[in-house]
């Protein structure tokens, strides 16, 4: 009996002593911190994906409240929506931004690029590219080896095993822009979401003289020219044998798709065409008559 | 017998080519040049389309101190400067020649004449390495006259010539040695000279006895030169590694040879030192070995820089059925072609046909800790780790653990009884590791 009281009492008074001097410590090196950033942790996503470009959510919140103005600051994930929120507990001005979504440049699946050599090293892109050119003929094309696959942190993007190429889900994707920094070789881009996932892309990155890009894939961009000139909205700019459609200046009016000669330029998410031939007919005489 | 103390593998020698004599290699029709075919600056390339030239002229400029020259190597008309296939695949910005006859500017000695007495100076030497663009022969391609120019404080005390050839296979150097074996010894009395040494230490691995024995009876005509036989083991043809098995000095994380007073060079560099200053040729040939186990007629040829690999290859009978890889340089640190359009350059030692059965890599398993590649390496790191480091992108940690020390040897990734690919992720982290510390050194 005796021993029990014993302990209780002196586990009660060490205890206690503790308690005092923790308390004590606390106050010493209390650390003051902005009572907002908890406040804005809390409406972000809490993905830290890094895709703001600082380290995870909380970075991010500090940024948000320490900064004048959220020009610079952007959560690719939480969106317009999510900024509205930061910017309404902060009591700044909010800023929006399309919402925009990964694509990926490159269609040289097997079928079209036809293997010249094999490749067993590092399951890795980036060692790939490091290493040599890649097991095509084409030297700007996608190694598949799923880099982006692996770094991308809301499963948004997978292999596809037949054209051995990555495809991204659409609804998944966060526009984090992880997967943009990982590829070796720039293949995918941040593009505008637009209505109903349309989508109208340049889907080859290849700068070789068209000769050489055709040889090597059979549906490389060759640098033509045709669908520049049949753009009527000023979108598209070809440099480098490559051609680029400005996300922002093209209205989706799929004109550059029907003329494009390689089938490099890729509609998706489109209702099917009434009278597909007819088009592409009239299309080719816009651009002989230019 | 003498060999470095730390790490080290034992693979296959494998040496087919060894019997095969030196054959200098017919012209080829055409050639194709890169500008950018040692380590350091791309030469700047002076020639235009249409322009006639004469073997030996100069047709790329150094463009910088770790730079060098590149000469024509054939006589003709330039076709077109423009980007050509390298070893790796990518485009690369090269000069075409079409060969016409076989016309030599004036002041190239082409005698076969042994020269023995050096009349230039020490300096001059050094100039003319320069101008002859001499790279280092070995593989790495190293500009000579950077390693003979010693910076300020420091003195050179030794001088090693590295005629290990611990890669398996090839046997260019092991020829060098025995039919040009005069022009080797003068080469290293030039490269002595250069140096301000009084002597000098050529290292030969004790499986190529009758290199050693040629040398070791020439070298009683040329005073200050000794001849080391070292023990087989991969890599002695590193630099440190022959540093430290030779003289026992160890160079310091991060250092040159130079720091503990040692310069060491190729045996073939030796010879093009020769050349450069005895015959006043620039570097525009080297020795390459073709060779592999079902290689009709293995063969060690003299070519002019710039023929393309598939004549070579088609001289040894053609690419063998059942080819699975063909590796430009040895099986341990070369790397596999993409294609058979490509040129030889200066840095080409040989060219290994590897059957497929031996060619493929092994299925990928998980590091079992066994320690066998902290056990091998040479430079005394930790491999596996550095790989896990690599793969997670923790380069401070990678710099910390001193990735840059790695030789880039493959002796972790050839011990390796998991098959993890040790070296391609080493290798990537050295890549970035450099990149981040330039960056710092820039701000």
């Amino acid at each position: 009996m005796n021993t029990i009281v014993i302990t209780i009492l002196s586990l009660s008074l060490i205890g206690s002593l503790a308690a005092i001097i923790l308390y004590f410590v606390a106050q010493k090196f209390k650390v003051i911190e902005d009572p907002r950033i908890d406040q804005v942790d809390e409406v972000l996503p809490g993905a830290n994906c890094g895709g703001c470009g600082f380290p995870g959510c909380r970075g991010f919140a500090e940024a948000c409240v320490n900064s004048e103005e959220l020009a610079d600051l952007f959560c690719p994930v939480g969106g317009n929506d999510c900024m509205s929120d930061v910017a309404s507990v902060l009591g700044k001005d909010a800023v929006s931004k399309d919402p925009e979504v990964a694509v990926i440049r490159c269609s040289g699946s097997p079928e079209h690029r036809s293997q010249t050599n094999f490749y067993d090293g590092a399951v890795s892109c980036t060692v790939a590219h490091n290493l040599y050119a890649g097991d095509t003929g084409c030297q700007y094309g996608c190694f598949g080896c799923g880099d982006c696959v692996v770094v991308c942190d809301f499963d948004a993007i997978y292999m596809n095993e037949e054209t051995k190429l990555p495809v991204v889900i659409d609804d998944a994707c966060t526009a984090c822009n992880a997967c943009v920094e990982e590829c070796p070789r720039d293949i995918i881009e941040l593009r505008r979401k637009n209505k109903k996932d349309r989508k109208i892309f340049v889907s080859c990155v290849s700068m070789d003289k068209g000769g050489i890009a055709k040889k090597a894939c059979s549906v490389a961009c060759i640098g033509c020219k045709a669908c520049l000139k049949v753009c009527p909205h000023d979108a598209i700019t070809v440099e480098n044998f490559l051609a680029y459609i400005d996300p922002v200046a093209c209205k989706l009016c799929r004109k550059c798709v029907v003329v494009c000669p390689t089938d490099s330029i890729l509609e998706i998410n489109f209702p099917a065409r009434k009278i597909k031939v007819e088009k592409e007919n009239s299309a080719e005489e816009a651009v002989i008559k230019k | 017998m003498k060999t470095f103390p730390k790490g080290g593998v034992h693979p296959p020698e494998n040496k087919i080519a060894s019997g095969a004599g030196i054959e200098t290699f017919a012209l080829p029709k055409s050639v194709v040049i890169p500008v950018a075919q040692h380590i350091g600056a791309p030469a700047t390339v002076i020639v235009q389309k249409n322009d006639l030239v004469k073997v030996g002229q100069i047709i790329a400029q150094s463009s910088g101190f770790v730079s060098a020259n590149i000469h024509s190597p054939v006589s003709g008309k330039v076709t077109k400067v423009d980007n050509f296939l390298d070893t790796s695949g990518y485009k690369r910005k090269a000069i075409a020649i079409e060969v016409e006859g076989d016309e030599w500017i004036d002041s190239i000695d082409q005698s076969e004449q042994l020269v023995t007495d050096i009349s230039l100076s020490a300096d001059e030497i050094v100039a003319r390495t320069l101008e002859m663009g001499i790279v280092g022969l070995g593989g790495a391609t190293f500009p000579s006259h950077v390693k003979l120019s010693i910076p300020k404080g420091k003195k050179a005390e030794v001088l090693l010539i590295n005629g290990i050839e611990c890669e398996p296979y090839l046997t260019s150097d092991h020829r060098m040695m025995l039919e040009k074996g005069e022009q080797v010894m003068v080469g290293v009395q030039i490269l002595m000279k250069a140096l301000g040494v009084d002597h000098a230490f050529i290292g030969i691995e004790k499986n190529k006895p009758d290199a050693i024995i040629h040398l070791t009876k020439l070298t009683a005509d040329f005073p200050g030169i000794k001849v080391i036989s070292l023990k087989v083991k991969y890599p002695q043809g590193g630099e440190k590694q022959l540093i430290k098995a030779i003289v026992d000095r160890e160079v310091p994380s991060g250092g040159l040879p130079i720091d503990v007073g040692a310069v060491v060079h190729n045996v073939g560099t030796a010879f093009a030192v020769y050349e450069a200053v005895q015959k006043n040729k620039p570097l525009i040939e080297r020795i390459v070995t073709i060779t592999g186990k079902n290689v009709k007629k293995p063969a060690n040829f003299r070519v002019r820089l710039g023929t393309p690999v598939a004549d070579l290859v088609e001289a040894c009978g053609g690419v063998p059925d059942n080819t699975g890889k063909i590796i430009n340089g040895g099986p341990m640190m070369g790397k596999a072609l993409a294609n058979l359009d490509v040129p030889v350059t200066k840095g080409t030692s040989g060219l290994v046909l590897v059957p497929e059965p031996e060619s493929r890599r092994k299925p990928v398993m998980n590091c079992i800790r066994c320690g066998k590649c902290t056990q091998v390496c040479p430079m005394g790191l930790e491999p596996y780790l550095l790989m896990t480091y690599a793969e997670l992108k923790r380069f401070d940690d990678l710099e910390r653990d001193q990735v840059l020390d790695c030789i880039e040897c493959g002796s972790c990734s050839y011990t390796c009884p998991a098959n993890r690919p040790l070296l391609d992720y080493i290798r990537l982290g050295k890549n970035n590791v450099s990149q981040i510390i330039r960056s710092r050194n820039k701000k």
